[in-house]
């Protein structure tokens, strides 16, 4: 099935939850309600024609005025995929976790909430995933910055090179 | 009874020296440590073909059996207090290659907030080594300037000895 099809039976299914959708080159996209999220990705999943049997990959997206996560589906049954997004304000932002649908969310989502500090409710183990775990802010947001020094070590160095003077 | 560090400054114990620096440093015995991609040529480096064995140097794998440790590759700010265990394990006297840009200043991954510029930030590097990654036969000549630089120690006088730099201080 093409992307827009699916977009276009989930919209019938779940009519106003699906804000909107999108048809852009390469990968067009529907923006799903916060709160309906796994409903519709669980509905995604079991439904024969779609068969969405893999969360082939979940990031996060940093807009300054919002946070959005994405959500690329793929089907190995049918070979088709979907992308599916979710916007949250950039204030604790907070959507529910998909781990229960598809398990490979776990690390992902932890990611996310790593490096953007995402909280994904109902997640079994949110722990931070690649910063160590005394670490004090998420990086990957806009307005993230970087500590002077971290455990006594001193983050800043010098260039070496002598940049003549204007 | 031990000779080490009892004989006053005029007294000259060349030869002495000599032996002891020689058998150093003709048995450096490196750990097997790697960080990111300096890791392969680490690995070339101890292969057939640049062979340090030759020059007595060969892999540990654990850090209390080392003399050396190589730094190889980007070293994150989380490693870095891995890093400083390690080298708080390993015995006296001990030293440091830092392999390759990242290991001396970050490099490429310097304004990255993850990257500790350089591993001379926790420890007290003896031979920095330059490339991106170094070829083994940088990395071959920067053991040859550690051998160098053993030779050079002064074990049994009391004076200021063996010229390492002063220990980075920092909260573990």
């Amino acid at each position: 099935m093409e992307p827009l099809e699916i977009y276009n039976r989930a919209k019938e299914k779940f009519s106003d939850r699906i804000l909107e959708i999108v048809d852009k080159k390469p990968d067009p996209w529907m923006v799903v309600d916060p709160t309906a999220l796994v409903e519709v990705c669980q509905y995604l999943k079991d439904d024969a024609t779609t068969a969405f049997d893999c969360l082939s990959n979940e990031s996060g997206v940093d807009y300054k005025d919002r946070i959005e996560v994405v959500y690329h589906l793929f089907s190995y049954q049918h070979r088709h995929q979907a992308v599916l997004k979710v916007k949250l304000p950039r204030e604790n932002p907070s959507v529910a976790t998909l781990e229960n649908v598809w398990k490979s969310a776990n690390w992902m989502e932890r990611e996310i909430y790593d490096l953007l500090g995402v909280n994904f409710e109902g997640h079994s183990d949110l722990r931070r995933l690649l910063m160590p775990e005394d670490w004090i802010g998420h990086p990957l947001r806009k307005d993230f910055v970087e500590p002077q020094e971290y455990h006594g070590i001193s983050t800043v160095r010098e260039s070496p090179i002598i940049r003549p003077k204007p | 009874m031990s000779l080490l560090n009892t004989l006053p400054d005029y007294v000259i114990t060349t030869k002495t020296d000599e032996v002891i620096n020689w058998m150093r440093k003709s048995s450096i015995w490196y750990m097997l440590f790697g960080l990111a991609c300096c890791a392969i040529e680490l690995m070339h480096t101890g292969g057939p073909r640049a062979d340090i064995d030759r020059f007595g140097a060969s892999p540990r794998a654990s850090a209390r059996q080392s003399d050396l440790m190589i730094v190889a590759g980007t070293l994150t700010l989380k490693m870095a207090l891995r890093t400083r265990l390690l080298y708080d394990q390993m015995p006296d006297p001990k030293y440091v290659i830092a392999m390759g840009s990242c290991a001396s200043c970050g490099g490429l991954f310097q304004l990255a907030y993850s990257v500790c510029d350089g591993v001379d930030k926790i420890l007290p590097v003896d031979v920095y080594v330059p490339g991106c990654p170094p070829r083994p036969e940088a990395l071959t000549e920067g053991l040859l300037k550690l051998q160098d630089k053993i030779m050079t120690e002064r074990w049994l006088s009391k004076g200021p000895s063996n010229g390492t730099a002063p220990t980075p201080t920092f909260q573990a």
